[in-house]
């Protein structure tokens, strides 16, 4: 069970503004039904540029429900600019907080209204659309949009990210990427910092090198292999060889070697020691366990 | 306010016959089975009736009871034990619309170099026997698959499955979390080597369970330290928890028919008239082959979690597979694992009744869901005026 605060269950049971107004200066639409939530602004205007009206229309979760009618209650008698300026954080901060799991119903909240605004200056023809590079793609979450939250909300985590703005929370293939994303933008924020070295242990010994070979497989290899299918097993370690055998998609994939170079390699140089080479078991190679459809 | 409990699936009242079988053994007789004395000592014979109770519920030896802390014990120490004993087979076979306590531990299984097959299921929920029988080789170690599903109540075919997968010599092991309490069961008379059992979902205590092993399955204990339960499963008894159980199972028995008639007709009536007055609903599962006590219904272009708190408001108690009650991003792995689109799986309900609830309940409920439904509608966007 979810600890709403009182202000969220009001603006739940009670919503203000829903629906839709005729003929809007501005419409934003974001989300989708597979996503789980989606929500559609609509307002108009009066002589002084200022906004008369607001209303949504919202599918989701008590929280996507509580934003959204918070959200049209602080635009309202807003310029555009001042408008533009309403932050996720305002949004949760006006409910008296949501639960982490649930701040992404605020950034839908302030993604839905910079389209309606981008959807009014550009004379109504504008819809939202994706821009920059995809991170996510279950999400559809692009590297500006993680970017932005990051920023915003001094984000340090992948799993913060995924509760902000749900990258990262579908097969998690890209969770990788999201925290490199936070890596740049935190070490942007403190220059004066040296880069960050990538965590690497000491000097080691056989058993402490195997177990953190395979913590790295599991943690950082495995979920993105099977992102796309496919899976890793751990045969054997020799001295500084790692010998692993692929299965699944990943047994047949052209790409094989270019995979087990570019990832494994790469992963276990980064996290455990540069001097990691990694060879294929060509013995259980030939027999491909393909356990995806 | 009144609750008017329809999750029985998540867990159940405790019956109160079972409280009054418990109480004495937390003051009074609160010894140690394992002790040497007349005041330890007679423990073991309450323990000895409860695991005749269960034996009498599930048809088979009282020495085939292995007490647990739960069901989710029960299904690791089966999935685990079992491969322990067999280490040249490096295969498992389950389905992809498991409980976690099963799916977890195969995927975890998955990095020590298993091959996991995780058998697909199609819209109505049911298996592909034929796919299930491909899969069987020399290298498969077990198979693990749930006698019936706690989201949508679908029930395999289980005894069929056990016979196919045990003649070829493979060990079988199933949840029976749902179904044991609801489903007459014969284990005499059944191929079934495991079979897992947890006390909170037939109106017995959180904290216990059962784990059925066949005379001669090969197990290797899961938890160590103690001579408990022959070895099997180590730790000093839950003895009110399986005293508990032991009761409850006792109940379940005398009254599984009769219960069975009404939970099963309170449920119907329930679903029905949802199908009926609400529009664009679905119903989840396969309609025949499904627990009395389970419905499980889309209501498209609505979202669950929106829908629970609106039926709280009134005291109404369910579930739902959307992404948002459970903390994740995703719906849940057993609808989308039946392709049940997006706009259905975000707003699934599962109500889920026992012999506690009343027509009366039922009747109410009835009149409360058409309204929210249509109130959450009125606030979609993916609804025309």
């Amino acid at each position: 069970m979810w600890e709403y605060t009182d202000k969220v269950r009001d603006h739940f049971f009670n919503p203000h503004n829903v629906g839709e107004i005729e003929n809007p200066d501005g419409i934003g639409e974001v989300g989708s039904l597979a996503c789980g939530d989606a929500l559609r602004l609509t307002f108009k205007l009066d002589k002084d540029g200022r906004i008369k009206d607001a209303r949504f229309k919202t599918f989701g979760c008590a929280s996507a429900i509580a934003t959204s009618s918070v959200l049209t209650e602080l635009i309202k008698g807003k310029t555009l600019d001042e408008a533009a300026k309403v932050t996720n954080k305002d949004i949760a901060d006006y409910l008296g907080g949501l639960p982490e799991q649930k701040m992404h119903c605020s950034v839908m909240g302030r993604e839905a209204l910079e389209a309606a605004i981008e959807n009014y200056r550009s004379g109504g023809t504008r819809k939202h659309q994706l821009e920059g590079k995809v991170v996510c793609t279950c999400f559809g979450v692009t590297e500006k949009e993680i970017e932005r939250v990051i920023r915003e909300n001094d984000l340090t985590t992948v799993e913060d990210v995924t509760n902000y703005c749900k990258a990262g929370g579908g097969c998690g293939g890209c969770r990788g990427e999201i925290e490199k994303i936070i890596e740049k933008i935190q070490s942007d924020k403190i220059k004066e910092a040296p880069t960050a070295e990538p965590r690497r242990a000491g000097k080691l010994t056989n058993i402490q090198k195997i177990q953190l070979i395979k913590e790295t497989i599991n943690e950082q290899i495995r979920p993105a292999l099977r992102a796309h299918g496919g899976n890793i097993e751990l045969i054997d370690v020799e001295g500084d060889k790692v010998i692993v055998a692929f299965r699944g998609m990943c047994a047949q994939c052209k790409l094989a070697e270019f995979t087990m170079k570019d990832v494994v390699e790469a992963k276990l140089r980064e996290f455990v020691s540069r001097d990691l080479f990694v060879e294929e078991d060509k013995e259980s190679a030939q027999q491909p366990h393909n356990h995806l459809e | 306010m009144k609750t008017i409990y329809f999750d029985n699936n998540a867990t159940t009242k405790v019956d109160e016959r079972v409280l009054e079988e418990m109480r004495p053994l937390f003051c009074e007789l609160y010894g140690n089975p394992s002790s040497m004395h007349t005041f330890g000592g007679q423990i073991g014979r309450r323990i000895g009736q409860a695991r005749e109770r269960v034996a009498a519920l599930l048809g088979c030896e009282p020495n085939e009871i292995i007490f647990t802390s739960g069901g989710t014990e029960s299904d690791n120490t089966a999935i685990v034990g079992a491969l322990a004993a067999v280490p040249n087979r490096r295969k498992v076979i389950t389905t992809r619309v498991e409980h976690p306590a099963v799916l977890a531990v195969c995927r975890e299984l998955e990095s020590h170099g298993y091959t996991v097959i995780e058998l697909n299921v199609d819209k109505q929920g049911r298996l592909n026997m034929a796919e299930l029988e491909e899969q069987l080789d020399d290298d498969t170690a077990l198979v693990t698959i749930m006698y019936a599903n706690n989201e949508t109540g679908v029930i395999f075919p289980i005894e069929k499955i056990a016979e196919l997968v045990t003649g070829r010599g493979i060990t079988f092991h199933t949840d029976a979390v749902q179904a044991v309490g609801k489903i007459p069961l014969n284990l005499k008379s059944s191929s079934i080597d495991m079979l897992s059992i947890s006390g909170h979902k037939l109106h017995g205590p959180k904290g216990v369970g059962v784990l059925f092993v066949r005379k001669g399955t090969r197990l290797s204990p899961f938890m160590l330290g103690g001579h408990q339960e022959a070895g099997k499963r180590a730790g000093t008894e839950n003895v009110p928890g399986i005293v508990g159980l032991g009761k409850a199972c006792e109940l379940a028995l005398t009254s599984i028919d009769q219960e069975n008639k009404k939970v099963k007709y309170l449920r119907d009536k329930l679903e029905k008239a949802i199908l009926k007055k609400c529009p664009d609903c679905r119903l989840n599962g396969d309609k025949e082959n499904r627990l009395p006590n389970t419905t499980n219904i889309s209501f498209e272009y609505i979202e669950g979690e929106a829908i629970l708190l609106m039926l709280d408001q009134y005291g109404i108690c369910a579930s739902s597979g959307s992404a948002c009650t459970s903390g994740s991003l995703e719906p849940s792995h057993v609808l989308r694992a039946m392709g049940v689109p997006f706009t259905a799986a975000h707003g699934s309900i599962r109500f889920s009744l026992s012999r506690y609830n009343t027509e009366e309940e039922v009747d109410y409920a009835i009149e409360k869901i058409p309204p929210i439904i249509n109130r959450l509608r009125e606030l979609s966007p993916f609804v025309a005026k």
